[in-house]
């Protein structure tokens, strides 16, 4: 009988998020009549999609043992770079979006680069490139906003394909990507070799320290994307943009069951952790509920996640 | 008269019985050993009796009143402790700290939340004395060696008054000297009138100290007899349920080509002027006592670490080993004696792990070939005989005789031409190890070269066609197989 229950606890465990995830869905569609329309859908998508991105990209370096927290200062600097190329009648579109990716990438391989040259841990590492980060930023736009840009850079975040918000769009495609990367690549199987027993992974001849450059640079990539979605949706490359940014990726990563001591965690968990937080604070604006009280809800959301899932590993 | 009766304790995890009406009968102030290969039953017993878990069904008697079911601290109140294999200590408190933890107002060192630590200090040095124990009471544990962790722990269990004492695999990670340390200190304890039950892989250890042993098997009672009565064999067959007297069978040696030789091999500190070489087809044995250096060598083979001086050849070719991934490519495998440290992966499958180290041979682009990689890992469980439930199964659910499997397959699939095994059957059980000992022969007689780490000398001189003796980072001795003896072996490792 104990082994039973012991058995189903430890089922709801793993698949809790999702199962709170369809719940709070259901709860709110039969209770605001509002939330289940296709515009408040695709509203909440739109809005959910620059941390789902960044979630992905901390999901891949959290999976290898680590962490990232220079993502927002990485989104502050790639918008402003964009924003910089993006005025109107200068570059074609392409432009301010290639350079910002190139930017991403660079900033994501210093990350990768300084972690395993200097065996620092990633958490002291970037929390000084996100100081360095938010800096640049600064410098780039010599602290004002960059505004005046194209309306084909403005389309990015504001436009729409076949009545689908374009960044719901990037979202899709995003996902798709990084979980074949996570599940059907050696890259992906070598993240969780890495984070799942590192000393072991080396002794298997696997090359740790590419795999830990790959992540890095992945999340600064996908933080790039990010960063010319938010430039492009408030048409403007904002130096302070992306404050914080990190740690709501993080969370969505955590809520979506990655453990943050590695080794462990899903893109779909990720994506369902980032869609549960944009649920939850639009259903509290719909509610009326002030953002204040949005905080601390949202807070205890991510200390019941991890306790759910500890629960459930625990027999 | 009995301290603690158990009777028809059964416990079961996802409707596999851990413990099928399992009896013991302990006797005030006797040394009880329970034995049992790894999954008999051992643990979960012993969990149940200090509180950190409860059974389905059964009762223990402890002291004449029935025991109950209430957790690790009533446990200690009554007075059963538990001196466990993985030692939990905090090292950056003192020896007088870590014994009084969470004590501190019982003992009369606290008043209103002030710490004195000198009356926990003269409270210690009672306590360490009187178990004739020379460690300073406030010296730091990160100080101390395992074994004296370990005697700080039986210290706090006696300054518990604990009654029942229960030791899990204290000899695992301590030296010779020490484990005479602790055999004074357990008869001490006897005199005293406390009972110890006790868990050993090592049997002779079993005849030296234990009074009574009680033998489980698969989670059922098998049976309990005075340790005088019984010898190592009739132990072992009641253990594993039948006779052990083939474990090393005989075989045709045909050695081929030189596969891996190094020359005057050094490193700083670890060994010096190593030279030898291994066949194709044939196993050689390194024999010597804990820090003669024989991992050391392993781990410059396989390029973990990098010589100061000598050299490497494999086939013949003069070969720098910069890496395990040089090793790989270069044919060599490496099994390691840190199985959970670097040998494994515990959240990958059984697969997952299996493929590891010879992934590019499943590659299509950079996507993972998973049909490919499934059946190889399929093919390697049937060839190893592992328990699984499937291949998808995450390797840290598996016992360590199957886990040692997994990462032989590891190994086996980058598709060495010299394996080193490094203390294989270390924490294995009888049946397992026998199952790998085959393996191991089957590997040289499909053209492998063997090199074979050991510090079991019936293992090395069962195994091994030739055996080098290394003693104090140096060779001493390369016998062969016929001529070798135990005798033999320990002189030259002690040289």
């Amino acid at each position: 009988m104990v082994s039973n229950t012991q058995t189903k606890f430890k089922n709801f465990g793993q698949y809790g998020i999702f199962l709170a995830f369809v719940i709070i869905c259901l709860v709110l569609a039969l209770s605001t009549p509002r939330f289940f329309t296709i515009p408040n859908l695709l509203n909440i998508g739109t809005q959910v999609s620059i941390n789902a991105l960044l979630a992905f990209g901390v999901t891949f370096v959290i999976i290898t043992g680590g962490i990232d927290l220079s993502l927002g200062s990485m989104v502050a600097v790639t918008g402003v770079i964009a924003a910089t190329f993006a005025h109107p009648d200068t570059y074609p579109v392409i432009v301010p979006v290639f350079v910002a990716l190139i930017a991403g990438l660079a900033f994501g391989a210093f990350n990768g680069l300084v972690i395993t040259k200097s065996k620092v841990p990633p958490f002291i590492v970037t929390l000084g490139t996100m100081t360095i980060g938010r800096g640049l930023a600064l410098i780039l736009s010599k602290g004002r906003p960059v505004s005046n840009l194209s309306d084909s850079f403005n389309f990015i975040g504001g436009g729409n394909l076949f009545g689908i918000p374009f960044p719901i769009i990037i979202l899709i495609l995003a996902f798709i990507i990084c979980s074949v990367i996570l599940n059907k690549t050696i890259l992906g199987r070598y993240m969780y070799a890495v984070g799942g027993n590192e000393p072991a992974a080396r002794a298997s001849g696997i090359r740790v320290n590419n795999v830990k450059m790959w992540v890095y640079t992945i999340c600064g990539l996908l933080s790039a994307i990010g960063g010319i979605l938010l430039t492009s949706r408030i048409t403007t490359g904002q130096p302070n943009a992306g404050a914080g940014f990190e740690l709501d990726a993080i969370a969505a990563a955590i809520i979506g069951g990655t453990s943050t001591s590695g080794g462990t965690g899903t893109m779909t968990g990720t994506l369902v952790g980032a869609l549960l937080i944009g649920v939850i604070s639009n259903s509290l604006d719909l509610l009326n509920v002030t953002s204040y009280y949005q905080q601390v809800v949202m807070g205890a959301i991510i200390i019941g996640a991890v306790v759910l899932d500890s629960m459930g590993k625990e027999r | 008269m009995s301290i603690l009766q158990i009777t028809n304790l059964t416990k079961s995890y996802s409707g596999i019985k851990a413990l099928d009406n399992v009896q013991l009968s302990l006797k005030k102030g006797e040394v009880h050993a329970l034995m049992g290969e790894n999954g008999a039953g051992k643990s979960t017993l012993m969990k149940i009796l200090v509180g950190l878990t409860n059974p389905d069904s059964g009762q223990i008697v402890f002291n004449g009143n029935y025991l109950g079911n209430k957790g690790v601290n009533d446990k200690l109140r009554k007075g059963i402790s538990m001196i466990d294999q993985e030692i939990l200590i905090i090292p950056e408190l003192t020896v007088a700290q870590n014994i009084f933890l969470g004590r501190e107002k019982e003992i009369g060192a606290s008043t209103s939340g002030w710490l004195r630590d000198s009356n926990i200090n003269s409270r210690a040095k009672e306590l360490l004395s009187q178990i004739g124990l020379e460690i300073g009471a406030d010296v730091k544990m990160k100080h101390l060696s395992v074994a004296q962790m370990q005697m700080v722990e039986i210290a706090k269990a006696i300054s518990n008054e604990a009654q029942v004492i229960i030791m899990d695999e204290p000899t695992s990670a301590i030296s010779d000297k020490e484990v005479s340390t602790l055999f004074r200190i357990i008869r001490e304890l006897k005199s005293k009138g406390v009972s110890v039950i006790y868990t050993s892989h090592k049997m002779d250890e079993i005849f030296e100290i234990a009074d009574t042993v009680t033998v489980l098997r698969d989670g059922n009672y098998i049976g309990t007899k005075s340790a005088s009565e019984l010898d190592k064999n009739a132990l072992i067959s009641m253990m594993v349920g039948r006779d052990l007297d083939d474990m090393f069978p005989e075989r045709r040696v045909e050695k081929g080509q030189e596969i891996l030789s190094v020359k005057n091999l050094s490193r700083k500190g670890k060994f010096s002027d190593i030279s030898f070489e291994v066949h194709a087809g044939e196993i050689l044995g390194l024999a010597g006592l804990m820090g003669a250096g024989r991992t050391e060598i392993a781990r410059v083979i396989y390029g973990m670490d990098q010589a100061d001086s000598g050299d490497i050849f494999i086939g013949g070719k003069k070969t720098k080993v910069n890496s395990p991934r040089d090793a790989v490519k270069n044919g060599i495998g490496y099994v390691s004696e840190d199985r959970k440290g670097i040998g494994f992966i515990p959240a990958l499958s059984v697969k997952e792990n299996m493929t590891l180290a010879s992934l590019s041979k499943h590659r299509k682009g950079i996507f993972i070939n998973t049909k490919s990689e499934k059946e190889v890992a399929e093919k390697m469980i049937i060839d190893l005989r592992i328990k699984v439930s499937g291949s998808d199964q995450k390797v840290m659910h598996l016992s360590g005789g199957n886990q040692q499997k997994v990462v032989i397959a590891k190994v086996l699939l980058a598709s060495p031409k010299v394996i080193i095994l490094d203390e294989p059957t270390r924490g294995i059980d009888i049946g397992a190890k026998f199952e790998i000992y085959k393996l191991i022969q089957n590997l040289a007689a499909e053209g492998i070269a063997v090199i074979l780490i050991s510090s079991e000398l019936p293992e090395i001189l069962g195994m091994s066609d030739r055996i080098l003796v290394l003693s104090k980072g140096r060779k001493t001795a390369m016998l062969s197989r016929h001529k070798a003896t135990q005798e033999m072996i320990m002189k030259y490792a002690v040289e």
